[in-house]
């Protein structure tokens, strides 16, 4: 009998402590985030849609060999040696006439593996991922462009310049870093397509459960 | 209805004012049955989120508030398919038995001092009667269905529904005993003069017993969660109404949110006052003119339905002998044993109308309850606040 009492007591209890919890649940701040209005920020190195800086490519195709997918078609040309010397923002000199650079988001499978090969630093993936079309044609992405401005001074030699103007009596202008005037390819303000990459941790979007 | 029968012409011969009057409280309340499963079934999908941190609907209109609308309008469209072997005839009529089984409720229920579809002096062994008729249509709907699950389920939920109907009717009897009547009237105005004349805080700790002991059969009598075992969707499919769709299928869902309010309607008038004002002196039982009836009732009848809601996002389903363990071994005793006391109680001439203290608990008990909740309220606001500064750390 005492035994049948304390369980009847144990179930009856039981329930209120459990809806005691539930009561407590209906107040928290709700986990769910409304997607389209609210985003997660990403942060600024999540390996999202990639993107290309035409300008700074010397058309090496590194990238393209190390795609486990072959997704990244590079087509370039020798660059007539009559014409401007153009040069990437870290200084390289650009030999080559890069005529394609296609990327196929499609068959992107986001390993990033294309980003380490690359010497000028031009390839990188942005926090963008909402780029769903109805189209499949619509992910392949053309980098290629035909009227880029390239820079036809060494930044190298411009950077030289700039520290000797700057501080000419001391040390000697040849061991200046080679990018101290122009930012590394992958802070440069990035496509017109991406987000602003923030630099602030991501923001809890629902911490309460 | 006081209020509806104002607004007609004295002269009219009776049998008009009858027919007026019925065909005015019949509209109403055939609306209110309508539309309030739709709002059950909105705020029912709403709480589920809010109990588990989710938002719930939100997209169909503002705050998702058309979404069960948009259900109601799918499932009118949709096709009622009839799976082949089912017997055609109880197939259709199963659904309709439910309904009005539930429906049927509502004749009793009263509103007001006169707004009551019909004040049988039969009231609580009518809704004990009609409450076992949709039982009937779910044993028809899972044999007519021929389908393993679906008989699987009717015969559950015949076995749950005749057990529970036992310690509720016990503990309809003790009120039967009390009032000296089987009229809801009569009970509703055995309570009259505010909270502390309540019957739950009758014989203080004995009818709050009794009162838990007729909600959890209630729960069981219209196959709520916990004891939702005779729809159980991880073992049976959906159970009964596994081969029903379209509006067939909405049929049961009515059913089922309007039971709920049915029987949360007959908890609210057997322990809780039913139409009349919680507070004393008959104060706000009337504003004006207009009498406050319905919507206290109305206000009772929705908190026990939050109830209601509230267990089904906590408790586990029960298993089968579970079920019967609580009906048959926990349930039934205590109500018989509180007929045995209460009826003994009764007989004493000291404590006929109560023990000595009852007038003095209810209010501190329910501000107690309505404090503490709050309190709970708070503490989880500012929880929340405290962990989203957790994070942003």
């Amino acid at each position: 009998m005492s035994q049948w009492l304390r369980d009847v007591w144990e179930g009856f209890y039981t329930v209120l402590v459990g809806l005691q919890i539930t009561w407590r649940h209906l107040f928290v701040d709700k986990a769910t985030l409304h997607y389209p209005e609210e985003k997660w920020e990403l942060p600024p190195k999540s390996r999202m849609r990639l993107f290309m800086k035409y300008e700074d490519c010397i058309g090496c195709g590194q990238c393209a060999r190390a795609c486990p997918v072959q997704c990244i078609y590079i087509k370039a040309d020798k660059r007539a040696p009559t014409a401007v010397p153009i040069f990437a923002a870290n200084g390289q000199g650009i030999k080559l006439d890069v005529t394609v650079f296609d990327i196929d988001m499609s068959l992107c499978c986001y390993c990033n593996l294309c980003t380490y090969p690359c010497p000028t630093n031009c390839i990188y993936m942005t926090p963008e991922y909402e780029f769903a079309t109805t189209d499949l044609t619509n992910q392949l992405y053309r980098f290629a462009k035909p009227n880029a401005k390239f820079i036809t001074e060494d930044p190298k030699k411009k950077a030289a310049a700039a520290a000797a103007a700057a501080a000419p009596p001391a040390t000697p202008a040849a061991g200046a870093p080679p990018s101290a005037g122009t930012p590394p390819a992958p802070s440069a303000p990035p496509a017109p397509s991406a987000p602003p990459a923030p630099q602030a941790p991501p923001a809890p979007a629902g911490g309460a459960a | 209805m006081d209020l509806l029968l104002s607004l007609l012409p004295a002269d009219l011969p009776y049998w008009a004012q009858v027919g007026a009057a019925g065909l005015l409280m019949g509209t109403v309340l055939i609306t209110f049955m309508a539309v309030g499963p739709i709002v059950y079934v909105y705020a029912e999908t709403k709480l589920a989120g809010f109990f588990q941190d989710r938002i719930g609907p939100k997209r169909v209109g503002p705050h998702g508030m058309l979404q069960t609308v948009a259900d109601a309008v799918k499932l009118l469209f949709k096709e009622a398919i009839f799976p082949a072997g089912i017997d055609k005839v109880l197939f259709v009529l199963a659904p309709c038995l439910v309904v009005l089984g539930a429906y049927l409720g509502f004749v009793v229920v009263p509103w007001g001092g006169r707004a009551q579809p019909a004040d049988l002096n039969v009231g609580v062994f009518y809704l004990a009667a009609v409450g076992s008729v949709s039982t009937v249509g779910l044993i028809m709907a899972g044999w007519a269905s021929n389908n393993k699950y679906s008989l699987f389920g009717a015969m559950r939920s015949a076995a749950q529904i005749v057990s529970y109907e036992i310690p509720a009717v016990m503990i309809l009897l003790v009120i039967v005993m009390m009032v000296g009547s089987l009229s809801l009237q009569d009970m509703v105005a055995a309570q009259k003069g505010g909270l502390p004349h309540w019957f739950f805080f009758r014989y203080f700790p004995l009818m709050p017993i009794a009162f838990l002991v007729f909600f959890t059969a209630a729960l069981a009598e219209c196959n709520r969660a916990p004891f939702d075992i005779p729809e159980a969707e991880s073992e049976l499919v959906a159970g009964f109404h596994t081969e029903y769709s379209g509006f067939f299928f909405a049929m049961f869902f009515m059913a089922e949110y309007t039971e709920m309010f049915v029987l949360s309607a007959t908890a609210s008038v057997l322990f809780f006052g039913g139409w009349t004002t919680p507070f004393p002196n008959g104060l706000l039982q009337t504003l004006g003119p207009v009498p406050l009836g319905p919507f206290w009732l109305l206000i009772k009848a929705l908190w026990w339905i939050f109830v209601m809601m509230w267990l089904r996002w906590t408790l586990p389903r029960l298993r089968v002998d579970q079920l019967m363990h609580v009906a048959w071994k926990v349930l039934l005793p205590i109500s018989l044993t509180l007929v045995v006391v209460i009826g003994a109680l009764l007989m004493i001439p000291a404590t006929k109308a109560g023990f000595v203290w009852d007038r003095y608990v209810g209010w501190p008990l329910v501000v107690a309850l309505f404090a503490y909740l709050v309190l709970g309220m708070v503490r989880a606001r500012a929880w929340t606040k405290g962990r989203l500064k957790e994070l942003a750390a």
